[in-house]
């Protein structure tokens, strides 16, 4: 699980399809700023450092010798000399630093490579069908959250990870449980131990008869090279990942499309050949993922002419950094034709995402599909009325009401 | 004339170079890294390769300029 305080940050506060307000008013005094930040809920502030320029952010995310990911790192900062020391989540890639890290994703990448997603590329295609299908069903308005964004990006997962279609629907609705803040500790406490007893089971089977899938894979190419609870950490890991990054973008890029006309006909025109560039621009224009897992200095660094002394925290904002003026004047523009702007929505640094390839080709195939089949798709309420998410790991849309 | 090099070693095996410039950079089968399919790409790469070594979340790739009568060519 990501750390609860996440919740608490103000960078995962936006404002429309960018950082909110408050943020870009701190991005105005400085690269790197102080700010106090509750570690998790309902515990006092402590300080923090924010780095919110695209430099710093860079600099911060790109030093994995000066800068770890252990939790051990964060829990001595926060808390000075810690009551306790939490764990590394095993198998959690983003909680280790090097050679660990190294280790494991050495590991796991030939699963994730740009050839390797092409093999899931037919599958997307026939699961976004299936959606479309049951959208036409439905009839509209239809909610495309619920519909579309939701479905697509949580049957490719349980593709990815193997889950048999008739658990599919309970897994992802115990996963959804476990982040939902307004459900009472004992019912989220449960949720979560449903879904890590079900990658229990799943890796066990696994272990007994490898498939052809991402696990079963794993384990035939390296299966003495990972304990269990590593690949259950594995597959926690891929579902953190894999579910509401990918919904929060197909609902919000799908919203951005349609607010801006002139750019959507751009994609229309010639559907092939622009996706690329229309993914890109949204990647970067919505940033979904708030930040990185915190970095703590491991010694003093000069960040942005600004010292870190060690022991202290630096959360990176990404889709601040995002929006960073140095990468072009008009930079809160969205706009697909420009040449492409560096971004880093996918991170930086040893820590950039695994999931990459995957994520675009889920995105492509996403836009692709649903334009294809309602050239004439639009809103169905005020677009001030579309419930947008304000607390959860990615930033995304509650509902997305459309009719065609 | 560009001459591309690159450093398996440090590779974070993100992609980004296959996406961008499938012609150029290749992914290996065995762990996801880097594996440079041209070395000297044909000038109307250079721009896409450079951007290819700017987005790289490792550093992994470097661009030089070399002659265009340089060996190889």
């Amino acid at each position: 699980m990501p750390d609860e305080s996440q919740h608490q940050f103000d960078h995962a506060r936006r404002a429309g399809f960018g950082p909110s307000d408050d943020i870009r008013r701190q991005r105005a005094q400085g690269a790197l700023v102080r700010e106090e930040v509750a570690p998790a809920p309902g515990a006092a502030p402590e300080p923090i450092w924010m780095a919110l320029s695209y430099e710093a952010v860079r600099q911060v995310m790109g030093d994995h010798v000066r800068f770890s990911n252990q939790r051990r790192f964060r829990a001595q900062a926060i808390r000075g000399g810690s009551k306790h020391r939490p764990q590394e989540m095993s198998g959690h890639l983003m909680d280790y630093d090097q050679p660990e890290h190294t280790r494991l994703r050495k590991m796991l990448t030939p699963e994730f490579t740009v050839r390797r997603i092409q093999r899931l590329k037919p599958v997307t295609e026939a699961i976004a069908e299936r959606c479309l299908d049951a959208m036409e069903r439905k009839g509209r308005p239809a909610d495309l959250v619920e519909l579309y964004a939701s479905p697509i990006s949580g049957a490719v997962l349980c593709e990815l990870l193997g889950v048999p279609r008739d658990d599919r629907r309970e897994f992802l609705v115990k996963h959804q449980w476990q982040l939902e803040q307004d459900r009472s500790r004992k019912e989220r406490a449960a949720a979560q131990a449903y879904t890590s007893n079900y990658l229990r089971a799943l890796v066990k089977r696994q272990r007994k008869d490898p498939d052809e899938g991402f696990i079963g894979q794993l384990i035939r190419d390296h299966g003495d090279n990972f304990d269990d609870e590593e690949l259950i950490g594995i597959c926690g890991l891929m579902v953190l990942a894999g579910l509401d990054n990918v919904n929060g973008m197909i609902s919000l890029g799908v919203l951005a499309l349609l607010e801006h006309p002139d750019q959507l006909a751009v994609l229309l025109a010639d559907p092939e050949n622009t996706v690329d560039r229309v993914v890109d621009e949204l990647l970067r224009f919505l940033s979904v993922a708030h930040a990185p897992t915190p970095r703590t200095a491991v010694e003093d660094v000069v960040v942005a002419g600004q010292l870190i002394k060690a022991g202290e925290e630096v959360v990176c904002s990404i889709p601040m950094a995002n929006r960073d003026p140095v990468l072009a004047p008009d930079v809160d523009r969205f706009d697909v034709n420009r040449e492409p702007l560096p971004h880093i929505a996918f991170g930086h640094g040893i820590h950039h995402c695994i999931g990459a390839a995957l994520g675009r080709m889920e995105l492509r195939t996403a836009y692709l599909a649903l334009w294809r089949r309602f050239p004439d798709l639009r809103l169905a309420v005020p677009a001030d009325q579309v419930p947008h998410k304000t607390n959860s790991i990615a930033y995304g849309l509650e509902r997305l009401p459309v009719a065609w | 004339m560009v001459e591309v090099r690159v450093d398996a070693e440090i590779c974070a095996a993100s992609g980004m170079c296959t996406l961008l410039v499938p012609a150029v950079f290749d992914q290996s089968e065995e762990d996801g890294t880097v594996v440079l399919a041209d070395p000297a790409p044909p000038a109307e790469l250079a721009a896409k390769v450079r951007t290819a070594a700017l987005r790289c979340p490792a550093g992994a790739i470097s661009v030089h300029e070399r002659e265009a009568d340089g060996p190889g060519t």
